[in-house]
């Protein structure tokens, strides 16, 4: 085919359209039947998944509640010096006490003062009290009023707490979720003793790494067995590893809550087998024990299935011809074998890791106080004392650590090769 | 490690049977927790131990009093009856959505095809806690906290990454020549999908639905936040059972559990080797 050829005739399909317009034209059909059909589940998980992960960000910096309550006041608040030692003016003792008229009158001031008391211990108190005698408040000289009704109100730290929350969105969820504190002097760290979250995500981490270790210590053996065994007897086995896998998750914890009992199955066997004493039994429940023992268990499966599909892969040819050169077996073994299923023990280790420090329900039986998670944490903010911007704000920093966890295992392993039983 | 050669050493002998005992020993950890229980769930006393009597096999010793308090106790009845009327709503939500995104994502022109799948499969990797708590800060917001449909809702969405991980992993072994030979042959897409594409997917679809099922059936932690006191499913009557007042009919309801799972096993492995059949993978 020439130059000249190919400028006169452009191919074009029988009725005359162009054949590249025609091929984009088909192409393009193509891209939105495709796109038709994911969109139904893409909206659907928008709205009952991905719009509630959303809210739970932004109430985690949320802080809507002084702003609309207290409007009049919160502009007022913006001439004072918060720095100055110094109560603020009459006008805004005077926008607060409008601002309280209405607030009482909806019963929203309540609201306010248990979301400040978050932040200084008995301003819940100061603001209930106030709401009582505002109605009573004459016109003018409101500072004297107020500080007569409470004298509280004379306290500037009460006065720095409203100013500090008075914008829409706070930091501060965060920083009590961090056990930091806002201070006169910056962002300071609470004292050691009071620092629960901090001490909470270490602990969660570390059983989190306990239990990831111990499915590899006994995912291992099983897995290079079950690799090693002929199809047929492989198959068998590996029933007794996917019926775990199947079964309810609170079958399992209430297996372990009846095994590890005080009165319990082990404990029974051990006295009657002679190796504890009766009034010595042991304490293997509501505790870190029970914890570890009961999340091992239960996600021992997500560590043998992952390495054993690497084990697979591996040709046991290499082995031998380590050993025909005379290598002994634990050498060919450690040299040979093992590092090719590092990606298996990478690849279940994140798995286990990412789903263990995000349990619940588990820690929460068998755990007692000692063996909690953060999420229990969160789960006690959300139901008992109903500090939902915490609860999300613990949520965040726990989601944006699952994120990084698993952005390393797309790495590893790749998000399509999850594999099912 | 198969089999022991003739010519192993004492050493080795003797390290390929202790071997053997130790992974022995940890397939009893893995399966014992699971087997106790379900002689435990006969049990004639309110005791979670083995009696004297259960240890001599004394029949006096046994009873099905745990089952019979289970399907006479009011509070269980209702928790079943919420169990499988939100499993299966929830399971065909997931399932239909999901096979359409996942026969969508397996076309080769699909646009920005890894950002939409990462944000399908989302619901399985955001730990439950998290996603609990999202969806009853929203869902209360929007006035679906509480409601069957909310909670039909959230568990569907934990369903779905299950239905497309599934679906797309039969789909990498369908000819898609055989929809166009359809569509040569005159049929329209509908059909085509119906007559051609539907039975050869139908194994991992199926297989897709059970795991929906049972990640409905199962869950507690999203249901415990979103569910109000009329949709205590199963799981949930366990939780309060085992923090609270601990009876055995809770065994008796396991061991019902597990042998449903048992059910959903065999299900799962015979369609596999169907599917397996099906596209040409394994003689048998």
């Amino acid at each position: 085919m020439s130059d000249t050829s190919q400028a006169e005739t452009v191919l074009t399909t029988q009725d005359g359209v162009p054949l590249k317009v025609s091929i984009a034209r088909a192409l393009r059909r193509q891209k939105i039947r495709a796109l038709l059909l994911v969109a139904p589940l893409f909206l659907f998980i928008l709205l009952s998944f991905v719009a509630p992960i959303a809210d739970m960000l932004f109430r985690s910096v949320e802080n809507d509640l002084v702003p609309s309550t207290l409007p009049k006041t919160v502009v007022a608040l913006q001439v004072w010096d918060q720095h100055s030692g110094t109560l603020p003016p009459e006008e805004v003792f005077a926008a607060l006490a409008a601002d309280f008229k209405v607030a009482t009158k909806e019963k929203t001031h309540t609201r306010v003062g248990s979301r400040l008391n978050y932040e200084k211990p008995g301003i819940s108190s100061l603001f209930r009290k106030t709401g009582r005698r505002v109605g009573k408040f004459e016109d003018g000289n409101y500072t004297e009023q107020f500080l007569k009704a409470d004298k509280k109100w004379g306290d500037v730290e009460v006065w720095q707490v409203i100013k500090r929350f008075s914008s829409p969105f706070t930091a501060g969820y965060f920083l009590a979720a961090t056990d930091a504190e806002r201070t006169e002097d910056g962002i300071q760290f609470k004292p050691d003793d009071e620092r629960i979250y901090l001490f909470l995500f270490g602990r969660t981490m570390i059983l989190s790494i306990t239990i990831t270790a111990s499915c590899i210590l006994l995912g291992y053996p099983i897995a290079f067995l079950l690799s090693s065994l002929p199809l047929r007897s492989s198959n068998m086995l590996m029933i007794l590893v996917l019926l775990p896998f199947w079964t309810s998750l609170l079958v399992r914890t209430s297996a372990w809550k009846v095994l590890l009992q005080q009165q319990g199955v082990i404990n029974d066997t051990l006295v009657w087998l002679g190796i504890v004493g009766d009034d010595s039994r042991l304490a293997l429940i509501n505790n870190q024990t029970g914890t570890i023992i009961a999340m091992t268990h239960i996600l021992l499966p997500f560590m043998i299935l992952p390495l054993f599909s690497v084990m697979k892969t591996i040709s046991p040819t290499y082995m031998r011809a380590a050993k025909s050169m005379g290598a002994s077996d634990w050498y060919s073994f450690w040299r040979v074998y093992f590092p090719q299923t590092i990606p298996g023990i990478g690849a279940g280790s994140i798995l286990v890791f990412i789903l263990s420090i995000g349990y619940y329900i588990t820690p929460e039986l068998v755990g007692g106080t000692s063996g909690i998670f953060i999420s229990n944490r969160i789960a006690y903010h959300i139901s008992y004392s109903l500090n939902w911007g915490l609860a999300a704000a613990l949520g965040v920093i726990l989601l944006a650590m699952v994120m990084v966890l698993y952005w390393m295992y797309d790495r590893i392993v790749g998000i399509d090769n999850v594999k099912l039983g | 490690m198969s089999s022991l050669p003739p010519y192993a050493s004492l050493g080795q002998r003797t390290w390929f049977y202790t071997f053997r005992f130790l992974c022995g020993l940890i397939f009893f950890f893995l399966i014992f927790p699971i087997l106790v229980i379900i002689p435990l769930s006969f049990n004639a006393e309110n005791f979670f131990t083995f009696t004297p009597e259960m240890l001599s096999f004394d029949p006096a010793g046994y009873s099905i009093k745990h089952y019979m308090d289970f399907f006479t106790s009011p509070d269980w009845q209702a928790a079943l009856r919420n169990s499988v009327s939100i499993a299966p709503a929830a399971t065909i939500l997931a399932t239909g959505f999901g096979t359409l995104a996942a026969i969508g994502l397996s076309q080769s022109h699909m646009p920005f095809r890894s950002v939409v799948m990462a944000m399908l499969i989302s619901p399985m990797i955001v730990p439950l806690i998290i996603s609990a708590a999202g969806m009853y800060f929203f869902y209360s917001r929007i006035g679906l906290q509480g409601t069957y449909i909310g909670v039909v809702m959230a568990h569907a969405a934990l369903g779905t990454p299950f239905v497309i991980i599934t679906v797309t992993a039969t789909l990498v072994g369908f000819d898609q020549s055989l929809v166009r030979a359809a569509a040569n042959l005159g049929a329209n897409p509908v059909t085509t999908f119906f007559r051609v594409q539907m039975p050869l997917i139908l194994p991992g679809v199926i297989s897709g639905a059970l795991f929906a099922f049972i990640t409905s059936f199962d869950e507690v932690v999203v249901v415990l936040f979103l569910g109000s006191a009329s949709q205590k499913t199963l799981p949930w009557q366990m939780f309060t059972g085992l923090r609270e007042q601990i009876s055995p009919t809770i065994l008796a309801v396991a061991t019902i559990l597990v042998a449903i799972s048992v059910l959903l096993l065999t299900t799962l492995e015979l369609l596999r080797r169907r599917s397996e059949r099906l596209r040409g993978l394994s003689p048998g």
